[in-house]
C-alpha cells in the first residue's frame, strides 16, 4: 500500500538517513503522555531494552504530548502548539524513539500540514530534518539497530493486533511480527481479521460511545478466539480499550505492549502492570 | 425505516438526528447488524479476490485519481465541452444550482411529457434531491425498476448503502414485503422466485411507461456520451424502451475521454461488486432516430458541489465514483448500518460528503463518526484520502463551536481545552497526573482498576474497565533512577 503523504513542506528522505553507525547510538525517548501517565512500565521496559542493545537514552523532562488528541478532536490550533513544542524539543535529538505508532503517524502525517498552515518556513525547514530522525520502537530496532533478534524470552501464546496507525499510518508491516517471531519460547497465535480497528479512536471512544463499544466487542471476539495468554500491539491505546473491556468480562487474556515482550529475558521476566 | 414521524424523510441531514443517538436503535437492531455484517464480508471478499489478481492495482488507483483530479480542476470546460457535443448529438442540457431547480426542471420537463408515470433507474442524485415525493406531489407517479430500490419502494424504506440500496434487509424480510405488496400469499423465499416475481411486475411497467428517469456513473465530454453500469438490465430497459429520458448528473460525473473508461471500469466493478466487469455498461450519445429515447435531457446538478470544488483539502471528495467499497470495509459502518448517517450518502464517503453538500450546519457529526482508521483510505479507487478530509471537517466544526456560548457547556471542549493548557508545560503535565491520581483514587477499586465513573469517564464505564493511574508515573521514575546510578556511577542493564 502507498504511504499517506500529504506533507508538503517535509521531504521524507527516511530511509536513506537510516544506515547504522559503527559509534555509540544515543536515541531521546518520547515517551507520550499516556504511556508516562498510565503505562509507564512500557517506558522502563523500552529504557530495559535499548540498554541492553546498547542505545544510550536519554529522557527530555519537558516533554508532554504530540498533540493527536487535540489534531484528531478537530483542535488544530492546540495541536499546532503541542506539535511546535515537540520541534523545539527534539530539533538536537541524534534520534527519537516512540514506543506509540499513532504518536509517530500524527508527526509524520499530520504536523507538515499543521505547520504549513500555522507556522512558517523556518519550522516547516527544522521539522523536516527533524522527521527523518523520528521512529516508532519496531522501525528504531529493525531499521535503525538492524536487530530482529533482540535475546528476548516470553514464554507465552502471544497474539498480535495490527493497530490502524501502525499498519495504515506508518506502514510498520511485518515489523512487529519478525521481532516475535524471534522472542524465545514464545508461541505466536494468528489473530482472525488483524487488521480491523478495535473501535478506540481516541475521543471517538467517548463521542461515539456505543459505536465503539460494538466495534470493541467485534474486536474482542476476534482476539479471544485465539486462545492465547497475551495479546501485544505497538500502541497501549488500543490495548487500553481491549484491556479495559477483557477486564470487564473476567477474561483469561491479558494486554502487554511489544516492548514488554521484547524487554523480557529469562533473568527478568516481562514487567506487568499490577 | 420509513419516514420520520415528523414527516421528513430519515435520510434528509437537516432533520436527521445526531450520528451517536442515530446508531442506537441500528445497535440495538440484532439483525440488521447480522445482515450488514453478512453482506458487507460477501462483497469485501469477492473484492479482494479480485484486487489481488490486477498486479497494477495501484498504478490503476494513481491514474483514476489523476483523471478525476485534473477534471475536477477543469470542471468547468469539461462541462462546456460535454454539453456541446451532447447537443450536437439531439440531447438537451440543463442546469441546475440547487436541488429546488433541478426538481422543478424535471417536474416542467415530464408535465411535456404529458407523464403520469415514470420508470426511473437506481440513482443516488435523485435521492439526494428528494425526487420522488416532490413528483408525487406533482401528480406523477415514479415506479424504482432497481431490485433493490422496489423492495425499498414497496417496504417503504430507505436506502442504506450506495451501491447496494436494500443491503440492510435479508431475503425472508424481502419475501415479506414483497408477499404483502404484490399480493403473493404463497412466495418462496429463494433468491429465483423473488427475482421473478420482481420481473413479472417490472415487465409490465416497462412495456406501459413511456418516460424514464436515470442517473449517470459517467458523462465523457469528449463525446457528449452518458455511461450507465448496472447489474440487472433493468436499468438498460428503462434507457431502450421510453420515448422520453431523463438523465440525472452530478456536475462532478464529467470525464474527459472515452478512453478514460478503461480505467475506471476496471476500478468501479471490482470495488463495488467484487466483479472484473458489471453485467450491463449503458452507453448512449444524444438521440438516434428509430432507436431507443427520441427525446433525451440532462439534467446538470450542482446543489453544493462548486462550493467543494473551491476549497483545496476536500476537493478530493468530489473524486468520488460511488463504489462504496469504503463503506463495506469501514468498521463503523458494519455496526450501525446506512440509516445512522441520516443521509443518502452513507459511510465515510458520506460523513465527508454530506456536511459539505448540506453546508456545515448540518449533519456536524457525521465527521466524527469515525475511529479514523483509515480502512476507507486503502480501499478507495480514486485514492481519496477521507481521514485527512475528516480531520479537516472536524477542525471547522470546532472553529464554529469556539464562537459560541454553548461551548461552556460542552464538557468536551472543556475538557480539550484544559488538556492544551496542562500540555503546555512539563510543570503543569506533572501536578495534573498528581491530581489525576488523587481525583481518581475514590473511583479505584482494590484490584487497581476503575469500574464505574462520572460525567464523560461513564462514557468509557460503560463497557470497558480502566486500569487505575499507577503511583509513580514514568517521568518519576526516570528521575528517581537518574540519581541513583548518579550516586552508585553505574548504570543499569549495561
Amino acid at each position: 500500500m502507498h504511504r499517506i503523504s500529504y506533507a508538503p513542506c517535509a521531504s521524507y528522505a527516511m530511509k536513506t538517513e537510516r544506515e547504522k553507525t559503527d559509534s555509540i547510538m544515543r536515541a531521546s525517548l518520547f515517551i507520550t503522555c499516556y504511556n508516562d501517565t498510565l503505562f509507564p512500565e512500557t517506558g522502563r521496559a523500552v529504557v530495559r531494552l535499548l540498554e541492553r542493545l546498547g542505545v544510550e537514552l536519554e529522557f527530555h523532562p519537558q516533554q508532554t504530548c504530540c498533540g493527536q488528541m487535540h489534531a484528531n478532536t478537530g483542535f488544530r490550533a492546540e495541536a499546532f502548539s503541542q506539535a511546535k513544542r515537540f520541534v523545539g524539543i527534539y530539533r538536537k535529538a541524534e534520534t527519537v524513539v516512540i514506543p506509540s505508532s499513532s504518536c509517530v503517524a500524527m508527526i509524520r502525517d499530520q504536523y507538515p500540514r499543521l505547520f504549513k498552515e500555522l507556522g512558517n518556513e523556518a519550522l516547516c525547514r527544522e521539522f523536516a530534518a527533524l522527521l527523518p530522525r523520528v521512529y516508532e520502537l519496531s522501525e528504531f530496532l529493525i531499521d535503525r539497530l538492524g536487530v530482529e533478534d533482540v535475546g528476548a524470552y516470553f514464554p507465552h501464546r502471544v497474539t498480535y493486533h495490527a493497530s490502524c496507525h501502525g499498519l495504515r499510518g506508518i506502514h510498520v508491516g511485518d515489523r512487529p511480527l519478525r521481532l516475535l517471531s524471534k522472542v524465545r519460547g514464545l508461541e505466536l497465535v494468528p489473530l482472525e481479521n488483524m487488521d480491523r480497528c478495535c473501535g478506540f479512536g481516541g475521543t471517538f471512544s467517548i463521542k461515539n460511545a456505543e459505536v465503539s463499544s460494538a466495534m470493541l466487542a467485534a474486536k474482542l471476539q476476534d482476539v479471544l478466539a485465539t486462545r492465547a495468554e497475551y495479546c501485544t500491539a505497538l500502541d497501549n491505546s488500543c490495548l487500553m480499550h481491549l484491556g479495559g473491556a477483557m477486564h470487564r468480562q473476567y477474561a483469561a487474556m491479558r494486554t502487554i505492549h511489544l516492548a514488554q515482550i521484547l524487554a523480557a529475558t529469562e533473568g527478568a521476566p516481562a514487567e506487568e502492570a499490577a | 425505516m420509513s419516514g420520520s414521524s415528523t414527516g421528513h424523510s430519515v435520510l434528509d441531514p437537516r432533520f436527521a438526528p445526531p450520528f451517536p443517538a442515530a446508531a442506537l436503535p441500528m445497535l440495538r437492531n440484532a439483525q440488521l447488524r447480522k445482515n450488514v455484517a453478512h453482506a458487507t464480508d460477501v462483497i469485501q471478499a469477492k473484492r479482494a479476490r479480485l484486487v489481488a489478481e490486477k498486479s497494477d492495482w495501484q498504478e490503476l488507483r494513481s491514474a483514476a485519481a489523476a483523471i478525476r483530479s485534473h477534471v475536477l480542476e477543469n470542471l468547468g470546460s469539461y462541462l462546456e465541452e460535454f454539453e456541446a457535443h451532447c447537443t450536437a448529438a439531439g440531447g438537451t442540457v440543463h442546469w441546475a444550482s440547487d436541488a429546488a431547480e433541478s426538481r422543478a426542471i424535471i417536474i416542467d420537463l415530464l408535465r411535456r411529457e404529458q407523464a403520469g408515470e415514470v420508470i426511473k433507474i437506481k440513482t443516488m442524485t435523485s435521492a439526494e434531491i428528494q425526487l420522488n415525493p416532490a413528483l408525487e406531489a406533482a401528480g406523477i407517479h415514479a415506479y424504482e425498476t432497481d431490485l433493490a430500490e422496489i423492495i425499498l419502494q414497496l417496504g417503504e424504506g430507505e436506502p442504506s448503502h450506495i451501491v447496494v440500496p436494500a443491503l440492510h434487509l435479508n431475503r425472508s424480510q424481502v419475501r415479506e414485503i414483497f408477499a404483502r405488496r404484490m399480493g403473493l400469499k404463497d412466495l418462496p423465499d429463494d433468491p429465483q422466485a423473488l427475482t421473478a416475481a420482481a420481473r413479472t411486475y417490472l415487465r409490465q411497467k416497462f412495456l406501459t411507461i413511456p418516460t424514464a428517469i436515470s442517473g449517470a456513473n459517467f458523462l465523457i465530454a469528449e463525446t457528449g456520451s452518458v455511461a450507465v453500469v448496472e447489474s440487472e438490465g433493468n436499468g438498460r430497459m428503462c434507457l431502450t424502451l421510453p420515448r422520453a429520458l431523463i438523465t440525472l448528473a452530478g456536475i462532478e460525473k464529467v470525464l474527459p475521454r472515452f478512453a478514460d473508461l478503461e480505467v475506471m471500469l476496471q476500478l468501479l466493478a471490482r470495488s463495488a461488486t467484487g466483479e472484473r466487469m458489471n453485467p450491463y455498461t449503458s452507453l448512449w450519445t444524444g438521440v438516434t432516430p428509430g432507436d431507443g429515447p427520441q427525446r433525451f435531457h440532462v439534467v446538470l446538478l450542482d446543489n453544493g458541489r462548486s462550493s467543494i470544488l473551491a476549497r483545496t483539502t476536500e476537493r478530493q471528495t468530489l473524486r468520488c465514483i460511488r463504489c462504496a467499497a469504503c463503506l463495506n470495509t469501514c468498521p463503523v459502518y458494519r455496526q450501525t448500518g446506512g440509516h445512522a448517517y441520516g443521509s443518502v450518502y452513507p459511510g465515510p464517503i458520506g460523513a465527508i460528503l454530506t456536511p459539505q453538500l448540506m453546508g456545515m450546519q448540518y449533519a456536524q457529526s457525521l465527521p466524527f463518526a469515525s475511529s479514523l482508521c483509515g480502512a476507507c483510505y486503502e480501499v478507495c479507487p480514486v485514492k481519496i484520502n477521507i481521514p485527512e478530509v475528516l480531520l479537516e471537517l472536524r477542525s471547522q466544526v470546532v472553529n464554529q463551536e469556539r464562537g459560541q456560548a454553548a461551548r461552556f457547556g460542552d464538557l468536551m471542549f472543556i475538557a480539550m481545552k484544559a488538556a492544551n493548557a496542562i500540555f503546555a508545560g512539563a510543570r503543569r503535565f506533572r501536578a495534573a497526573q498528581w491530581l489525576g491520581r488523587i481525583a481518581l483514587r475514590p473511583f479505584t477499586r482494590k484490584d487497581g482498576w476503575i469500574h464505574s465513573l462520572p460525567s464523560l469517564g461513564a462514557k468509557w464505564t460503560q463497557t470497558r474497565d480502566l486500569r487505575g493511574l499507577p503511583s509513580q508515573s514514568f517521568r518519576q521514575w526516570w528521575a528517581a533512577r537518574g540519581l541513583t546510578s548518579s550516586l552508585s556511577s553505574s548504570k543499569e542493564g549495561r
